[in-house]
């Protein structure tokens, strides 16, 4: 494609203003939490003399190594159960088509568009009586109830895009519906499975609402749940306030500069389909 | 349960219906895990929502029917209502301008970003959109404070008279508030609609070309009309992030300066929890959930309709 010259440079340089814009905040709270602790930064340049210690001191009154363990388990105990769960609804409604599953789909699609902060409430009564209230499965059993609509639906789509021929065959050998399922049709979905992970990790790991509410304990939520409650403490401590939220972003950073086309490519279709 | 459904289909007759009726059966199971948990953790707390929403209720002590006295008051205290009011201008910041500055970034990104400055582009402007919520909102906080970034920049460049502390300023909260939305959407807009451009047959951009046209009448003409579905997505995606707003919000202003930010799902925060006015709060949640299905379901059926 031809273009001038005039549009390719005004073109590029909107560009990098836009990715200037979007990278300052990033550097600006990297230099904020080398000022030293208990002052009040003055402009935005490199301090005179770069507190290193400041990341210390906010692992250790952040309780980093407790925090990554406690968003670990939350993901690792989330993330295979709604795929595994989602993914065989999905297999029921879109490739064996039982009879009401327009009923089913309907059901989960009605969930799609809820915002959590609609049911938040209730859910707080419900695990209160249900004895959840605050125990490691306070955020992990709402969330991946949570993100059935989205994981049933995205499920749903490639199912119904699979040749129901695949199934007669293996009937026909006499596979059972299970065998069908995990012999065969789990191994073929394994793109689309692999991307919904990727974006249920991200959610969860970044899920504040619900851990901020279902749980009380603050070293037993996720990192985004843990760093709201690490800004109600260290509010006025800007440098260190800082510090923490550089310690609580490197582990997404780095996931997503080595996942990112993966991430990139699941978020976008993650949109397009839900 | 095989054994069930041999006990109700004794007679000859439904011996022939009896593999499918085991099929309905399997077929039921398979769904049964996942129907469980949402009907649990989803179905039944919002049953709950409708429910308390017709209630007085602290939390603690007896239930009181009160009918539609909470939506009423949800309509008639200013601070509720207008949380529903700054909920649609945020609307505005979240979504309107993302999606407009996004389609216009990537029309821009896929004439002059190819091979490796675009993936870098592709890569720098998404990461607002891999970060905790929460973290943008501190980092928000602290640039948009008094001796913030932006304040600074202002008096390095002689706007001195500007500065101020933008996040506690009963005008300007709002907007600060919708410019970290806009940070946080408008790579994710600009990304989703980029990929969609690239996806077009170039030959059109071509021949617009060969007719002489412009930039702008290349974009009005091929580029919107084209992605009108994934203009949708953006729009779905984005008004819903406006409207169901809640972690940007509770982290860099609370709601504050006075109710000046203050959004549906703060007030919901608020009512429920330091306030213990569950009522009101499940009325406002309600609402909430039906104004989300309001805006969204026509933005669907717009985009949706229009490529088949």
């Amino acid at each position: 494609m031809k273009i001038s010259r005039l549009e390719l440079l005004t073109g590029r340089l909107l560009l990098l203003v836009l990715m200037v814009v979007t990278l300052l905040p990033f550097i600006s709270i990297f230099t904020t939490a080398l000022y030293p602790s208990n002052t009040v930064p003055s402009g935005f340049g490199w301090p005179a003399e770069p507190q290193w210690v400041n990341f210390v001191e906010a692992f250790q009154v952040a309780n980093m190594l407790v925090l990554l363990g406690s968003s670990s388990f939350i993901v690792l105990a989330v993330v295979p159960v709604a795929l595994l769960i989602s993914t065989m609804a999905a297999f029921a409604i879109g490739q064996l088509r039982v009879p009401g599953s327009r009923f089913l789909l309907l059901l989960f699609v009605f969930g799609l568009t809820l915002p959590f902060g609609g049911i938040i409430v209730p859910l707080y009564y419900l695990e209160r009586f249900l004895g959840l209230y605050s125990t490691r499965l306070a955020v992990v059993l709402p969330l991946i109830a949570l993100y059935m609509p989205f994981a049933v639906f995205w499920m749903r789509a490639h199912f119904v895009g699979v040749s129901p021929e695949i199934s007669e065959a293996a009937k026909v050998d006499g596979a059972s519906t299970w065998d069908l399922f995990w012999r065969i049709h789990f191994p073929l979905a394994k793109a689309p499975i692999a991307s919904l992970g990727i974006l249920m990790a991200v959610w969860t790991w970044n899920q504040f609402l619900l851990a901020l509410v279902l749980v009380e304990d603050p070293s037993q939520r996720t990192m985004a749940g843990a760093l709201g409650a690490f800004q109600g403490h260290y509010a006025t401590n800007v440098p260190l306030l800082c510090a923490g939220t550089v310690l609580i972003l490197i582990p997404t950073l780095v996931i997503f500069v080595l996942f990112q086309r993966q991430i990139i490519a699941a978020l976008l279709q993650g949109a397009v389909k839900g | 349960m095989k054994q069930r459904s041999f006990l109700l289909a004794p007679r000859p007759e439904a011996n022939s219906r009896r593999p499918i009726r085991r099929e309905l059966v399997v077929g039921w199971l398979f769904a049964l895990p996942a129907l469980a948990f949402y009907a649990l953790f989803v179905l039944v707390p919002f049953l709950m929502s409708l429910e308390y929403s017709f209630f007085r209720w602290d939390g603690i002590g007896v239930m009181k029917w009160v009918g539609l006295k909470n939506y009423l008051t949800v309509f008639e205290v200013p601070v509720l209502f207008e949380s529903i009011i700054n909920a649609f201008k945020l609307v505005l910041f979240f979504s309107l301008i993302p999606v407009g500055l996004g389609l216009v970034v990537a029309s821009v990104m896929h004439k002059v970003a190819a091979g490796t400055f675009g993936s870098v582009a592709r890569t720098i402007l998404f990461l607002p959109q891999v970060i905790p919520l929460v973290a943008a909102g501190i980092i928000w906080g602290w640039i948009l404070a008094m001796p913030g970034l932006l304040n600074e920049t202002l008096r390095a460049t002689g706007l001195e008279s500007w500065a101020r502390a933008w996040l506690g300023d009963f005008d300007w909260a709002l907007p600060a508030v919708g410019m970290i939305g806009i940070w946080v959407l408008l790579g994710f807009c600009t990304v989703l609609l980029a990929t969609a451009i690239a996806k077009i047959d170039p030959s059109l951009f071509e021949s617009a070309r060969i007719d002489g046209s412009n930039w702008l009448q290349e974009f009005l003409s091929i580029t919107v009309p084209l992605l009108r579905q994934e203009i949708g997505v953006c729009l779905t995606v984005t008004i819903i992030a406006a409207l169901a707003a809640f972690d940007i919000v509770y982290v860099s202003t609370g709601g504050g300066p006075g109710n000046a930010t203050a959004v549906p799902g703060i007030q919901i925060y608020i009512l429920a929890f330091t306030e213990q006015r569950i009522g009101p709060a499940s009325a406002l949640a309600v609402l909430l959930m039906v104004l989300v299905l309001l805006v969204i379901l026509p933005i669907q059926r717009l985009t949706r309709e229009e490529r088949s």
